[in-house]
């Protein structure tokens, strides 16, 4: 008997950000929609965090900053994502992130940057579906 | 999955490497096709590891006290295994797997792998798979694999089919003094541990525990150990690892047979009322007399035992007898 395969989903805070409360608002969201949400708390490395998505075997990354340090720390993850081939990972990105950064970020592989307000209800739709898509 | 692509995953697992003990995992919890063929595989391989279950209530430390446990461990260079569960929502089917927020530092070390593992429905404190999880661990070569349970009340002791050493985390303050007296976690311990005995009344504790273990009246070769620490500063680990080695060095002198032969007449039985389920149950629930008896019931014009009985009916001649 097969069970229902669950959406294992990783909320990760690289960098230096001093709090966590979108990052927390995020998890329970996807937590109340049914899937299963690995939170390692503040101050993560692109080392900590690809290695928490590999042991974990998640099928999606969020990743939550704040200080303005995605430019330098989100080319870093993605090129260790791919090192450790674990590029089928859907990855989406949350919290202050300029408008103009957005178009070099999704040429890195990073499938959305979903800005402060977002309802709840748009990411996790927006998970589903590319969980869906992707199998 | 073909079988060329089970032998890798299994091959990979045995050597240690950590994208197959994490695919080999996921594999089992979603209790795939290929899962009886992949644990039949690396069950051979089990029996190697120290298994250390870590429980207590909410709030009482776990999660801090096993970063501290694992880092005591490396100093020795053995490596270690870490499964941490916590509760799937009965409403959304979702999980907060937060436990390794208290573990960030063991996060990037070689030797020790953690997987944060929810319940799915599992009351006992554990997820089904927990065990599966363990033997994939045990298999990869890990030496010692503690397994974090979700916060412990009187019911959640599965935790004892698993592990080895079972280690009882309390903290002053959350009415344990009380709660000591009650059966379930307090009479599955091996060890004790007072954390945050910085607080207030952690003596009180400490007398508390250690008058309800004098009362019981159950001879058992192993006097369970009582042991404070602050698991935040560090203080009192190393006692523990010596009180963990102590159980081991007991166990390894002849216990252990005596204890894995119950946990596995337990993992044996479990097996075959999974496959009853599957063989019979399903079946029967696919038939139009099982519904008939269901609106019969609903009728009040039978009750579900006389109902089982019809359903079982002949089927069981074969067993009754023997």
């Amino acid at each position: 008997m097969t069970a229902e395969k669950k959406i294992r989903v990783l909320v990760a805070k690289p960098g230096l950000d001093s709090h966590d409360r979108g990052a927390k608002v995020v998890a329970r969201a996807l937590r109340d929609a049914g899937m299963e949400v690995i939170y390692t708390g503040l101050r993560q490395t692109p080392e900590q965090i690809v290695e928490t998505a590999l042991q974990e075997d998640v099928d999606v990354i969020g990743l939550s900053i704040l200080s303005g340090a995605h430019t330098v720390l989100f080319p870093r993850i993605m090129e260790l994502m791919k090192k450790k081939k674990l590029d089928d990972i859907l990855v989406f990105a949350g919290g202050i992130i300029p408008q103009e950064d957005v178009p070099a970020l999704k040429k890195i592989g990073i499938a959305e940057v979903f800005g402060p307000g977002t309802p709840t209800d748009t990411l996790v739709k927006f998970v589903r579906e590319s969980v869906r898509r992707k199998k | 999955m073909p079988l060329s692509q089970i032998d890798q995953l299994v091959k990979g697992v045995l050597k240690g490497d950590r994208k197959s003990i994490a695919k080999t995992i996921s594999l089992i919890e979603n209790e795939m096709p290929e899962t009886q063929k992949l644990i039949s595989l690396i069950y051979p391989h089990t029996g190697n590891a120290h298994i250390i279950g870590v429980t207590g209530p909410l709030g009482s430390g776990k999660s801090t006290l096993i970063e501290k446990i694992a880092k005591e461990i490396r100093k020795s260079k053995r490596t270690v295994g870490i499964v941490a569960v916590d509760p799937t929502s009965p409403f959304s089917g979702g999980a907060f797997l937060g436990d390794r927020v208290r573990m960030q530092d063991l996060s990037i070390d070689e030797g020790v792998f953690i997987r944060s593992m929810a319940t799915r429905g599992s009351m006992g404190g554990v997820a089904k798979a927990t065990k599966d999880a363990v033997n994939v661990l045990d298999a990869s070569g890990k030496d010692v694999i503690i397994v974090e349970t979700v916060g412990a009340g009187q019911t959640e002791v599965d935790v004892i089919k698993i592990a080895q050493t079972i280690v009882v985390v309390l903290a002053p303050g959350l009415g344990d003094e009380i709660q000591a007296i009650k059966a379930g976690i307090m009479e599955i311990g091996n060890i004790f541990v007072v954390n945050k005995a910085d607080l207030e009344n952690v003596d009180n504790a400490v007398s508390a525990i250690e008058a309800m273990l004098e009362m019981n009246t159950q001879k058992k070769e192993w006097k369970p150990a009582v042991v404070k620490t602050i698991a935040t500063r560090g203080e009192g680990i190393t006692e523990l690892i010596e009180k963990i080695s102590h159980h081991k060095a007991y166990l390894d002198s002849g216990a252990i047979l005596a204890q894995s032969r119950q946990r596995i007449e337990i993992e044996l039985e479990e097996a075959v009322k999974q496959r009853l389920t599957e063989v019979i149950l399903d079946k029967l629930k696919r038939r139009e007399e099982f519904h008939e008896l269901v609106d019969k019931i609903l009728a009040k014009e039978t009750d579900p035992y006389t109902a089982a009985d019809v359903l079982l009916e002949g089927r069981l001649k074969k067993y009754k007898n023997s």
